[in-house]
């Protein structure tokens, strides 16, 4: 799922401040798995907002609203009646969600409540892991299934740097492991570690954002 | 014996000679004299001198500036150069530049990732951008395509060719330890020349990882020089053993540097003992020293183990 956090509460409560009525708009697919931006969350940061806002002398009215997919234009619809009344939308959808209403209700200013960071599974409760860094030219298939460019901090895909920890943690993060060692450890599970040791070319990096800003063409999707 | 480049550093080993290489830090500021003075003390007692690349994340004065101030003062240099803050595009342009200046040695590596801050002893930039657009195995094959395809990365040939001397770091001790041998072998494959390894305190564990490496016949295709890091106080070697990966120091190290009346003296005696250790091991053809932001203790320390006065291959 997209993972986002919310942003500090100080940070939210300036962008509301020049303000009358303000929609707070949650999403409830990723940002709901994540804790951050579904119906729960929309209707715990809301009265947060609000307290926060009254404590420095603002008289800003709230409401909320949470759709079930701030990225698709059919649910976006469905806020049109509540964005008529306010001066402002703060999105706790993911930036995909938060441009996408930027874009369906200009000119109303549409503000990020969130920071949205990574591509993550929920590992247990409470624990969220990058797991995918969109790169474009998927690797799994030569690492046994764990992620170098997504879970390495350096990206590497010809093995683990020095910088691996004792007990195969990453020297960046003593709560996240080596992914170079998990690679290794099960590559020799199964009997296939020599198959780490080919050399693995510079990566074209084209098919992601480095290569421009994405925009796929689906010809036979297109009537 | 045909030379890849003729670099003194290539010339010593391909003579036969055991190999010194020492390191110089450069200065977080612009000054060359900082360098200059680094230069004067360690002149003569080494037969190339690593000039790091921005080691811990830290700000310094550039690695291709430094060594080509220690050209400039008669040493010769070993450029580091790490993949954390350059793309594939910038580093081959550096090594393009760092040729046109004479600099005939550069050593590959990852590099410490931004958040490192020399250890949250320096402010650093732990907010800056990393790069990683190729790994230090990577680049040493994109070296190798300047000096011997007179290729860049992309497939564009240059003229003429960018000779380079090229080394390539080793964690032996590293977890995953049986990887560390497939992983040197990478880098050999990949094209290094010379190998400098982390520190070695752990001599019975570093000669056991040398016999696979050897095992393998690595020892006979690049020239491995274990890295000696003069010890200064027992705390130094505590913090090395629990925070910095690789490093295994035993406890009798430890002791001895605790129990030292005066623990530089002692230090010195135990890195002596380490040149002297691994100087007998198969399959290693010189050291590579650190006596960190303390290289007066090297001219000494390096005559104290016989390897003085150099050696003059021509």
């Amino acid at each position: 799922m997209i993972f986002a956090e919310w942003k500090p509460l100080d940070e939210l409560i300036d962008k509301l401040e020049p303000h009358k009525k303000v929609l707070l708009a949650g999403c409830a697919t990723c940002v709901a798995e994540c804790a951050a931006g579904g119906e729960k969350e929309t209707e715990t940061l809301a009265p947060l907002l609000r307290m926060a806002l009254k404590k420095k002398g603002h008289s800003i009215e709230i409401v909320t609203a949470t759709i079930e997919r701030q990225c698709e234009w059919e649910f976006v619809e469905e806020l049109a009646e509540k964005v008529a009344g306010v001066d402002a939308i703060m999105s706790i959808a993911c930036g995909i969600g938060v441009q996408a209403l930027a874009e369906r209700f200009d000119p109303v200013p549409v503000y990020p409540g969130v920071n949205t960071s990574a591509l993550t599974i929920r590992e247990e409760a409470g624990i969220w892991a990058a797991r995918c860094a969109a790169c474009g030219d998927c690797v799994l298939g030569e690492t046994f299934g764990y992620c170098p460019i997504a879970r390495c901090a350096k990206s590497l895909l010809n093995g683990p740097c020095g910088g691996t920890r004792k007990n195969g943690k990453c020297e960046v993060n003593e709560d996240v492991d080596c992914v170079w060692s998990l690679i290794v450890e099960r590559a020799e599970r199964r009997g296939r570690l020599e198959s780490l040791s080919i050399l693995r070319k510079p990566k074209d990096w084209s098919n992601s954002r480095h290569g421009g800003p994405k925009r796929v063409i689906r010809e036979d999707l297109r009537q | 014996m045909k030379m890849l480049v003729g670099s003194n550093l290539e010339r010593v080993l391909a003579a036969g000679h055991f190999a010194v290489t020492a390191e110089v830090g450069p200065p977080r500021g612009p000054d060359p004299g900082d360098v200059k003075k680094k230069a004067r003390i360690l002149r003569g007692v080494a037969d190339a001198y690593n000039v790091t690349d921005n080691q811990t994340a830290v700000v310094r004065m550039s690695s291709i500036a430094a060594s080509k101030i220690l050209l400039q003062e008669g040493l010769e240099p070993v450029m580091q150069m790490v993949c954390r803050d350059r793309n594939r595009i910038a580093l081959q342009s550096d090594l393009l530049g760092a040729s046109a200046l004479g600099l005939r040695n550069v050593l590959c590596l990852s590099g410490d990732h931004q958040s490192a801050g020399a250890g949250g002893k320096l402010k650093g930039h732990p907010g800056a951008k990393n790069v990683y657009d190729i790994d230090s195995i990577q680049l040493i094959a994109v070296v190798k395509g300047l000096r011997d395809q007179a290729m860049q990365e992309g497939g564009d040939s240059i003229s003429p060719a960018a000779p380079f001397f090229i080394g390539a770091a080793w964690t032996p001790l590293g977890p995953p330890e049986k990887f560390r041998t497939i992983r040197l072998a990478k880098k050999i494959n990949a094209g290094a020349n010379f190998i400098q390894t982390q520190a070695v305190y752990d001599i019975k564990r570093f000669a056991e990882a040398v016999r696979r490496a050897e095992d393998m016949g690595l020892t006979d295709r690049a020239a491995i020089l274990p890295g000696i890091i003069v010890p200064r106080s027992a705390g130094m070697l505590r913090y090395m053993n629990a925070s910095v990966p690789g490093v295994e120091v035993p406890d009798e190290i430890i002791q001895r540097m605790k129990d030292a009346s005066d623990p530089q003296e002692e230090g010195i005696k135990i890195a002596l003992e380490l040149i002297v250790a691994v100087k007998s091991l198969s399959g290693i053809k010189g050291v590579h020293l650190q006596a960190i932001e303390a290289e007066g203790l090297l001219p000494d320390l390096i005559k104290a183990a016989g390897l003085l006065p150099r050696p003059h291959v021509y």
